[in-house]
């Protein structure tokens, strides 16, 4: 330590700057004009659509009314939800139990098993389908090998399972993440205190994952009740969902006022989906 | 609290083998050779010892030792390579934690954070599948025993350190086990609150006379005033074993003498000591504390160059270097006696009974 004698020479002024500076707002100009013509644009249009006719006539709530109440939308939009849901239950049932054995389960080409999931998410949505109907097709692998399928692939429980198929990595990844951030102690001592590996399961590490339970079933019911690709090659006659109702009747049928009620419709059910597992999660937060 | 006896003669009427087993009761945890293995690594090497019904057995040594090995393969989280592990004279080497009848507190708690403290404590009860009549009672009994009765309905991110340590006592105490594991339980406290609980630790010891501990520390202050018996760890083996008297003031080892209370060991003709020479090879070892620094030459001490002071609040804990034959020694001087400066030279005495005897 030394003292000081003499006071430092001051720093020299610094020259005056030529540079000015940039309005915080200014900085956002750009995504919210971009958001404004992407987006918000196309949707005030399909928005506007609702309210003409199928020539394009202002019609006020006509349309809304002729749609929402024909059995057919009612029946896709039954369909979409039952569709979603018990792919987005399965998902969450296959997603899960594959997560908890790839963090818990050690065993050799656990992370080769691991990279083959991920792969599955790079593919397009209809490759699956088609390879279930490879194999559980009318005329597929399980036929030729005697093993009756009939039309299993074309059901609803066809599209379900390939959906099942295609989303189940987006549940694993979010449960990966949740479980290797698990304090492994938890289990020792839960194990310690009597509990066998099901009810550590169920009271010890599902209740932690809530969380990431939460965010990967409503990432995955969102993806599932507005997949298109999946339902149309799965080539199910008689599973009518809401994506697939508005291909019809805006490509198919030219009915573009009808084809806006249907998505603006599928958009509110994305949008409340949405803030549903926002409340619920705040709550659990709670 | 005493340790198992051994070399027991058959009283009258009892034949061998019901006396043996009278001592394997006595025994509530034993290691008999046990090694755990990763690999090439060796995490424990050859480890056996025992721990009887109400006997403290605390597990010291730095980081790497293997105690907490040790411990893991007592609770059975850790696969024993060999050995046999008994708990209350079952062989339990390869039965599930589930199966063991423990209890165990961990240095982070664990509580399960999405549940209150009663039922944290009532895990335990649930998953034996205790009656639901017995409990609400017992669980109320126990967190009364920690002082945490009126905290029941508490999440655990709502209580202090502290307080989730004491929930995780309760814990492991619910469903009465034999043997209860205590891993580093102090280290995540401040130094306030360690001492507070350490004196819960000690009161809870007396109120459950029955059960055995096994406590892992790197802290000798917290072994010296829990433990019956220590264990010294030292490279993934046990370095010795004995009561916490024995090992203080007759450490069988070099490194337990200098682990524990942190003596200084030098060459047998060095001092004189009034304690009994062993037949072989030894050394001597003197802790801080026992020596006295002057400025005249005395019966017993050494010649000293004072290197460096660090100020540890009730002591000064001089180094300095030995003039003969160069090594440093670690001297306390009390806080309110002047500490001789640095790269003074003068004599650092000892009292003969103070000079410990370590065999080499």
């Amino acid at each position: 330590m030394t003292a000081v004698l003499d006071a430092p020479p001051a720093p020299p002024e610094p020259a005056p700057s030529r540079s000015f500076s940039v309005p915080a707002w200014v900085w956002v100009l750009p995504p919210v004009a971009f958001i404004l013509v992407a987006v918000a644009y196309p949707l005030v249009g399909i928005v506007a659509r609702t309210f003409t006719d199928k020539a394009e006539r202002p019609a006020g709530f006509a349309t809304w009314r002729d749609t929402l109440t024909d059995g057919a939308v009612l029946s896709a939009l039954g369909t979409t939800v039952k569709v979603a849901a018990l792919s987005t239950a399965g998902c969450l049932i296959a997603g899960t139990f594959l997560a908890l054995v790839l963090a818990f389960v050690p065993f050799p080409g656990a992370a080769a098993v691991s990279r083959l999931i991920e792969v599955v998410v790079s593919f397009p949505s209809f490759l699956i389908p088609l390879a279930l109907g490879v194999l559980l097709g009318p005329v597929g692998v399980a036929q030729s090998l005697g093993v009756p399928t009939g039309s299993f692939t074309t059901s609803l429980w066809g599209v379900v399972l390939a959906e099942i198929a295609f989303y189940t990595p987006f549940v694993v990844r979010p449960m990966l993440a949740a479980f290797s951030q698990f304090p492994t102690v938890q289990i020792d001592v839960a194990s310690s205190l009597g509990a066998g590996p099901l009810r550590i399961i169920a009271r010890v590490i599902l209740p932690a994952a809530l969380p990431a339970l939460a965010a990967a079933g409503s990432l995955t019911f969102l993806l599932t009740l507005n997949e298109f690709g999946i339902v149309l090659f799965t080539g199910a006659k008689d599973v009518i969902t809401v994506p697939m109702l508005i291909y019809t009747r805006s490509i198919v049928g030219q009915d573009f006022a009808s084809a806006a009620v249907l998505a603006t419709v599928q958009l509110l059910i994305s949008i409340g989906a949405y803030v549903l597992y926002r409340l619920l999660m705040q709550k659990g937060m709670r | 609290m005493t340790a198992p006896k051994r070399n027991i003669t058959a009283p009258k009427g009892l034949d061998d083998d019901a006396v043996d087993r009278t001592v394997r009761r006595q025994v509530a945890v034993g290691l008999q050779n046990v090694s755990v293995t990763y690999g090439d690594t060796v995490a424990l090497r050859d480890c056996s010892f025992e721990v009887a019904r109400g006997e403290t057995v605390a597990l010291l040594g730095p980081s790497g030792s293997g105690k907490s090995t040790a411990l893991k393969a007592i609770a059975g989280f850790e696969r024993v390579s060999s050995g046999t592990v008994t708990i209350d004279g079952r062989d339990v080497t390869h039965l599930s934690p589930a199966k063991r009848g423990i209890g165990i507190v961990v240095q982070s708690y664990a509580l399960f954070p999405h549940m209150t403290v009663a039922k944290n404590v009532a895990f335990g009860l649930k998953s034996r599948g205790a009656d639901r009549a017995e409990i609400a009672p017992r669980v109320a009994e126990v967190l009364d025993m920690v002082g945490m009765g009126a905290f029941a309905d508490r999440l655990p991110r709502q209580l202090s350190g502290g307080q989730q340590q004491r929930v995780a006592i309760a814990r492991a105490l619910t469903t009465r086990p034999e043997v209860v594991l205590l891993d580093e339980p102090l280290s995540a406290l401040d130094a306030g609150m360690r001492k507070d609980m350490l004196g819960e630790l000690q009161r809870l010891r007396a109120e459950l006379p029955d059960v055995a501990m096994v406590y892992v520390t790197h802290d000798q202050s917290e072994a010296l005033a829990l433990a019956d018996r220590v264990a010294i760890m030292r490279d993934a083996r046990l370095e010795a074993i004995d009561s916490t008297d024995a090992l203080f003031h007759r450490p069988p080892t070099r490194f337990t003498a200098t682990f524990l209370g942190g003596a200084d060991v030098l060459p047998s003709g060095a001092l004189r000591t009034s304690r009994p020479l062993p037949d072989g090879d030894h050394l001597l070892a003197v802790r801080p504390w026992a020596w006295r620094f002057t400025r005249t030459a005395p019966s017993n001490g050494l010649r000293v160059t004072v290197e460096q002071e660090q100020w540890r609040g009730s002591v000064r804990h001089v180094t300095a270097r030995v003039a003969e034959t160069g090594e440093s020694i670690g001297i306390d001087v009390p806080v309110l006696v002047d500490a001789p400066l640095k790269a003074e030279t003068l004599w650092a005495e000892v009292d003969p009974a103070d000079v410990m005897v370590v065999p080499q």
